[in-house]
């Protein structure tokens, strides 16, 4: 027998000064294989047509539907109702601009977070575009390409209790960033390099090891891999800068 | 005109490193010693002459045939001051203002996530050994040659130290067990490759490690209060091992 989802909905648009922060619930049948973010469609068609969250590729590639959803973040294109009780409420993502209701601007964000810890390949030289690329094993391959399956939906931020009491901190996304071209060997970047990125406490050596993270991230990467391996590497980076107290370039 | 000299500057500030290092270590230590001393205390268990001779090796009865108390006062310092560092260290991620505490709070609530609400077990029962390990530690540094079978006991019963104990050792098996199974993931120590797979295990044996050194110690404190409240009587008389005891004239 088919269920009636209650839905309680945040609703807000901070644009509109006459809108007040308030819950919304609405019933919806549930229907086999639905979505979160197919009920919310249907929503939107049937009774609140001005209800805002984003979606782009349906199918957990995009990142765009994260949402809190009954307290923790995940994707809605990848939660099944039935995988949830008959009540459901839905939040925005915290520690990002809320856009309205359900939509935040986590574009800006990260957009910030990779023009300071420069996420991109910081290559030694311009490639010569007439040669073969230098070959790469195919088991470091895989290991980048792991990494770089982040979509930034923002669902490690809003499962980190370090970044929702500490903004300025770059957060499971960021580390696993810096972790995925300190694999490249593309990247001429050194640990000293990375340690002036991440060797402080809105880096590494904030994480406390909460684990929302590693256990709520749509995309399965391996966080506590990640940062425990880039906190040892830091932590050698930091004695190393330390006992060798001078520096030099 | 001389040229101008040049030196470079540091690159980076390499303390955050530093101080992480020293917060895990400290805790490593710290932990690691609750889980012998835990041992050692327990000897109550065996027999009061046990306990004895535990206390009295400490001193160096053994080594120099005659108790040295001041030997305890001084690991006692080194345990207050290892502690005081971590205090300190870990105060760096304590919530610091309303706002903070609101956020973790909140996030904490909504979450209903384990490894998350177990950080905040580690402020809560951090933030509580802040005021009772002194007390504790005061007393063994200053009166060490009170460290016995009788000497403890009424410590304990007489003087009124099973409350502050009680609480003490729920605090610290759980914060050192908390914070072990943290390190382990913090640092990548995981008994298994899969960190799933591996994480269960910990959880598991860390579990079972707090549940047996809180059992251990409810039974040290038990046979501490029942010898107490028998000893009330002669309360401050100190314990002679059986083979050192004068046979009364007949």
């Amino acid at each position: 027998m088919s269920r009636v989802l209650s839905i309680s909905i945040f609703r807000h648009n901070p644009r509109d000064p006459a809108s007040v922060p308030h819950m919304e619930t609405h019933e919806l049948a549930e229907a086999p294989g639905m979505t979160l973010f197919i009920a919310l469609n249907r929503l939107r068609e049937t009774v609140a047509p001005d209800l805002s969250f984003d979606f782009v590729c349906r199918a957990g590639v995009c990142g765009s539907c994260a949402m809190v959803i009954n307290g923790r973040p995940g994707l809605a294109c990848r939660t099944l109702t039935a995988a949830l009780p008959e009540h459901i409420s839905l939040h925005p993502l915290p520690g990002f601009a809320l856009i309205a209701d359900l939509s935040v601007d986590t574009g800006t964000w990260m957009r910030e977070l990779a023009e300071s810890l420069e996420t991109w390949v910081h290559l030694a030289a311009e490639p010569d575009i007439d040669l073969l690329e230098a070959p790469m094993e195919p088991k470091l391959a895989e290991e980048i390409y792991e990494l770089d399956r982040c979509i930034e939906c923002g669902c490690c931020i809003a499962a980190c209790g370090t970044a929702q009491m500490r903004p300025g901190f770059v957060g499971a996304v960021g580390l696993n960033k810096i972790a995925r071209f300190r694999l490249d060997p593309a990247d001429s970047r050194d640990d000293a390099d990375y340690f002036e990125l991440v060797g402080n406490d809105q880096g590494i050596f904030g994480c406390m090891s909460l684990m929302g993270c590693e256990d709520l991230c749509p995309k399965e990467l391996p966080l506590q891999t990640q940062l425990a391996w880039l906190r040892r590497g830091m932590a050698r980076q930091g004695l190393r800068g330390i006992f060798k107290k001078k520096d030099n370039e | 005109m001389p040229a101008p000299t040049a030196h470079s500057l540091p690159r980076a500030i390499h303390w955050p490193a530093t101080l992480d290092l020293a917060q895990s270590v400290s805790g490593l230590i710290l932990a690691l010693f609750m889980w012998f001393h835990m041992c050692f205390v327990s000897a109550i268990l065996v027999s009061q002459d046990a306990a004895w001779i535990v206390a009295r090796f400490f001193e160096g009865y053994f080594v120099f045939g005659r108790a040295l108390p001041w030997l305890v006062s001084i690991f006692v310092a080194i345990i207050s001051s290892l502690l005081a560092v971590h205090a300190l260290l870990a105060l760096r991620k304590f919530p610091a203002d309303w706002a903070q505490y609101r956020a973790i709070a909140a996030h904490t609530h909504r979450m209903g996530h384990g490894d998350t609400l177990l950080w905040l077990v580690q402020v809560v029962t951090g933030f509580a050994m802040f005021f009772l390990a002194p007390v504790h530690l005061y007393t063994m540094m200053t009166r060490p040659e009170l460290i016995g079978p009788f000497e403890s006991a009424d410590r304990v019963w007489s003087g009124f130290y099973w409350p502050l104990y009680l609480i003490l050792l729920f605090m610290v098996e759980i914060h050192g067990g908390v914070g072990l199974y943290r390190l382990a993931l913090k640092w990548g120590w995981l008994p298994a490759g899969d960190t799933r797979a591996g994480r269960r295990r910990l959880a598991l044996v860390k579990w079972a490690l707090t549940a047996f050194f809180l059992t251990l110690g409810l039974a040290s404190l038990g046979a501490y209060i029942k010898l107490g409240q028998e000893h009330a009587l002669q309360a401050g008389e100190p314990y002679v091992p059986t083979w050192l005891r004068v046979e009364p004239a007949q």
